[in-house]
């Protein structure tokens, strides 16, 4: 077959400006291609790249030479060597995880975002998705559909993927054969209804010799729809459905060059704006009507979908980043609580308990994911019971943020209701979700305002409360350098409170274990006691080992600031194990005692502490007398 | 209700609108890195629609090596003054009292004066974020870069170690020492950029127009002989003829296509109907195999 040109030469050679003007019309498509490396996904893109001239003479030149070299069709051009990674890359054992191409036709502009698949595929099939409006996904004709197709079609309605392609390949390898194509077809079929996949357009292609790529194919007779191509250009863009729903734009930035100019600025996350429109920002519930749409060259008559603008408002109302404007009349849920799809991403598992920063929009919170209800198989679609979820793992859970935001269904709405998971202390990328609902325990319990403020509490006791929050390993000395601290507070008539490790797991931690999990929920309903007993005025001193520094950073920041000091008890291991008050590092050594902090599981040492009390320098008195020259100056 | 297609431009143009106010709303204290070639002058442009009627809050860094076309610096002063923005250039002062140029240093001379260069311009002010204009399309390597890069605090780039970015959800945040390379215009070809810079009636250096100029030809590369610092080989003597550039960098290290484009519809003509990718004609891709990587996991941009 011959090199198919996508673009009319003859225009651009000779009326330049008609070309132009043409182009600037283009629309622009994004999707993802679906399959292993077997499918024929690399050859299919390649010959894309290539029919579309998106490769130079140059390049074709690198191409033909290592065709020869390291390709597998016996001398001819290797179209996969041209997206597949550089070999320096592969040596390297480098991740790809998604890699985006481009090319462009008389009617569109294209972004492939293609993801070499193995053991990392979930998550990078999830990040290529998740902007895409279309999916091809191919199945290798002689072996039709197999459990990969499956995972990759979940995946692909799981972020909501409107535009399915079926691109049945390697046509050319069973004879152009129609049975064996609609056989298939109706396979794929009942599986796609199953998991509620509506439509799709299957393809008969063969991406090595060419064939219903660009246009149709002789080889194939009996087939009477579109190629790949020509579907890839006429598929309806979503633009429609996105403006003429209700008004919603997240607020990026606030736009204050001087005291006269205040615009608020944002990417349309779906509806339609002009001037006058009544609006209403979340979560505050404020109303007021749209001045101005501003841009550089004057002012837009509207905005729609898609489009990044600065507004302006007729009323001086406050509106920060991370808040929502919405239309007036249709306003968003606002809500704390919701059940989600996750879809783990780092090599760390989750922590059920443990606070995470979530961002959604333009804002970022402190959220807690609850144990999952279930993990799905996305092989099969089971579900299965689970306490954390690994990389790769995708399952439901319930989130708790640390705010009301406003939100939209995922399925309504991507911008508004995807969020990523970022962890606290590495500030890595650990999730991807996406919200179902809100839970209606959210919506349905107020804060109810007590009359007895905490500033009456502190008044009534004449002294200021915080949290005294001992950390460190098991026998360096918390509860003893705690229980002196104590008793001299108690002198100087401070009322104080003794919140004990061992103590709290009698009572109120009796349900927990030693997990990370277990041990991540003790500190949390510690927090949340010490809290309650600072609202009451109390100076709170706690002794927990409290190993991870992301719940000692969970419970300084549910305090007031300047009321949680972090007192580092700092004990080499060698002392405490030599020390063994308890004989509990004995049991640990000797196996008998599971994830013991220090010895099977780790102790995250502060690295600030407010206060670090060196134990081997240090008596339990002077430490006292220590932390209370820093309480009482 | 009538509806509005969006274009490819406009869709791209509000992506990385979107982009540069998500960096200037999370940074500390960003910058924009400005090359003076036709991707900077769109990134620019971009900046000052995102922030209108404001000024781009953020300071235009130029690494400079004192080897760029006569035409670049001139349009360089001109056009952050236009915007509205501090120019900050900064020459490595090693690189200069050694006297490294591009005639007797090889790859030295990018590695000294750009790579360095800009490590050292970006630790001296402490910039935390910084955009850069490199494009997706333009090679290989750059096809799987993220938009938000992340730098170690000694400005290494771990390719293992990339967050994964969803939907419009950039993780900016990083640790004390950290920096974040943002590329606004990553998913943009250089068929875009001229299509925008035609429709915006962008400024750009006259270079990418062909003129009649003073010219050697030496290794296959077309060299222009910019100023007085260019040794002539024994034989060589300057011949003027039309070219243009289709990337512009140090004089010495950018070859010139012979050309009569010399308004902006027949510059894009002749790059529909070329048959050579962008960055053949800078040395700097050929000093070896996947030297783009090695150059990036090296600090350079």
């Amino acid at each position: 077959m011959t090199n198919q040109t996508y673009r009319t030469d003859s225009l651009i050679a000779e009326d330049i400006d008609a070309y132009l003007q043409a182009h600037q019309h283009k629309t622009m498509l994004r999707f993802i291609t679906c399959g292993s490396v077997d499918d024929g996904k690399s050859t299919l893109i390649g010959r894309l790249l290539y029919d579309s001239k998106m490769i130079f003479e140059d390049q074709l030149a690198s191409l033909e030479a290592d065709s020869k070299k390291l390709g597998t069709q016996g001398g001819n051009i290797d179209f996969a060597l041209l997206v597949d990674g550089l070999a320096a890359e592969r040596e390297q054992g480098i991740t790809i995880d998604v890699a985006y191409r481009f090319f462009a036709t008389e009617k569109r502009k294209f972004i492939v975002a293609d993801t070499p698949g193995h053991e990392q595929y979930t998550r990078n099939m999830v990040t290529g998705a998740s902007t895409a409006d279309l999916a091809v996904i191919l199945i290798d004709a002689r072996k039709g559909v197999l459990t990969q197709t499956r995972r990759h079609s979940y995946l692909v309605h799981l972020l909501g993927i409107r535009h399915v392609v079926l691109a049945v390949n390697k046509m050319d390898l069973v004879g152009y054969d129609q049975a064996v194509f609609d056989a298939i077809v109706a396979d794929y079929r009942q599986f796609a209804d199953s998991i509620g996949i509506n439509a799709f357009t299957a393809i008969p292609i063969s991406g090595l010799a060419g064939d219903n790529i660009t246009t149709t194919s002789p080889q194939t007779p009996w087939y009477q729809g579109p190629s790949l191509l020509a579907h890839l250009e006429q598929v309806p863009l979503n633009s429609t459905a996105a403006q003429t729903a209700p008004f919603r734009m997240a607020v990026q930035w606030v736009n204050r060059p001087n005291l006269d100019f205040r615009g608020f600025s944002g990417l349309v996350a779906s509806g339609t704006l002009r001037p006058g429109d009544a609006v209403r920002v979340l979560p505050s519930g404020k109303t007021s009507h749209v001045a101005r749409i501003v841009a550089l060259g004057g002012d837009k008559p509207t905005a729609v979908a898609g489009e990044s603008i600065t507004l302006t408002l007729t009323d001086e109302i406050d509106c920060s980043r991370g808040q929502v404007i919405v239309a007036a009349q249709s306003p968003l849920e606002v809500a704390d609580q919701f059940e989600t799809t996750i879809v783990w991403m780092d090599d760390t598992e989750m922590v059920p308990g443990r606070a995470y920063w979530l961002k959604i929009g333009a804002q970022t919170v402190s959220a807690t994911v609850q144990a999952p209800k279930y993990e799905i198989n996305v092989n099969t679609q089971e579900h299965l019971a689970t306490k954390t979820l690994d990389l790769n793992a995708i399952g439901v859970a319930n989130i708790t943020t640390d705010r009301d935001i406003p939100f939209a269904p995922y399925g309504e709405n991507s911008d508004l209701g995807g969020f990523i998971l970022i962890d606290k202390i590495t500030n890595r990328t650990v999730a991807a979700g996406m919200i179902h609902f809100a839970l209606r325990r959210a919506q349905n319990i107020h804060w109810q305002a007590t009359e007895i403020s905490r500033q009456d509490h502190a008044a009534m006791k004449n002294q200021k409360p915080c949290v005294l929050w001992l950390t460190g390993l098991s026998g360096s000395g918390k509860s003893t350098i705690a229980n002196v601290l104590e008793r001299k507070l108690a002198r100087m008539n401070r009322h104080t409170f003794l919140l004990d490790g061992d103590n709290v797991r009698h009572g109120l931690n009796k349900d927990l274990g030693f997990t990370e999990a277990d041990r991540v929920e003790n500190i949390r309903r510690v927090g949340e006691v010490a809290k309650l007993m600072t609202d009451a005025g109390l100076i709170v001193i706690t002794a927990f080992i409290s190993p991870f520094r992301s719940e000692r950073e969970m419970v300084r920041e549910m305090m007031q600031p300047g009321e949680f000091l972090e007192i580092f008890v700092d004990t080499p291991l060698e002392h405490a194990e030599a020390r063994d008050v308890k004989g509990l590092y004995a049991k640990a050594r000797a196996g008998v005692l599971k994830n013991f902090t220090g010895i099977d599981s780790p102790y995250e040492a502060p690295e600030q502490p407010e206060i670090r009390i060196d134990t081997t320098q240090t008596t339990p008195d002077e430490a006292a007398d220590m932390i209370i020259a820093r309480l009482i100056p | 209700m009538t509806e509005t297609t969006l274009t490819h431009l406009q869709r791209l143009e509000a992506e990385s609108i979107h982009i540069l106010r998500e960096v200037v709303a999370e940074a500390e204290n960003p910058v924009m890195l400005y090359s003076v070639g036709k991707d900077s002058a769109v990134m620019l442009h971009l900046a000052r629609k995102a922030f209108y009627p404001a000024p781009p809050p953020f300071p235009l860094l130029h690494v400079d090596t004192t080897w760029k076309f006569q035409d670049m610096y001139a349009l360089r002063d001109r056009a952050a003054a236009d915007a509205g923005m501090q120019l900050i250039v900064h020459q490595n002062p090693q690189a200069l009292e050694q006297g490294i140029n591009p005639f007797d240093h090889g790859p030295l001379h990018t590695d000294m004066w750009k790579t360095e260069g800009l490590k050292q311009a970006l630790d001296l002010h402490g910039f935390d974020m910084a955009f850069g204009g490199a494009r997706r399309d333009e090679e290989k390597s750059r096809a799987k870069e993220r938009v938000f890069s992340f730098r170690s605090a000694n400005h290494r780039w771990d390719p293992k170690n990339q967050r994964p970015e969803l939907w419009r959800l950039y993780n900016a945040r990083k640790a004390k020492g950290e920096s974040v390379r943002v590329f606004p215009i990553s998913n943009w070809t250089e068929l875009d950029i001229w299509q925008y810079i035609h429709l915006e009636g962008i400024q750009i250096v006259p270079l990418y127009f062909a003129a009649p100029r003073p010219t050697v030809t030496r290794d296959g590369m077309l060299l222009m002989v910019d100023d007085d610092r260019f040794p002539l080989r024994p034989g060589e003597v300057p011949e003027m003829r039309s070219i243009r550039f289709r990337t512009l960098g140090c004089y010495p290290l950018t070859g010139a296509v012979e050309s009569t484009a010399s308004t902006l519809p027949q510059v894009i003509q002749e790059m529909l109907l070329t048959t050579t990718s962008e960055r053949q004609g800078r040395a700097i891709d050929h000093d070896q195999a996947a030297s783009m990587e090695k150059k990036k996991q090296d600090g350079y941009f």
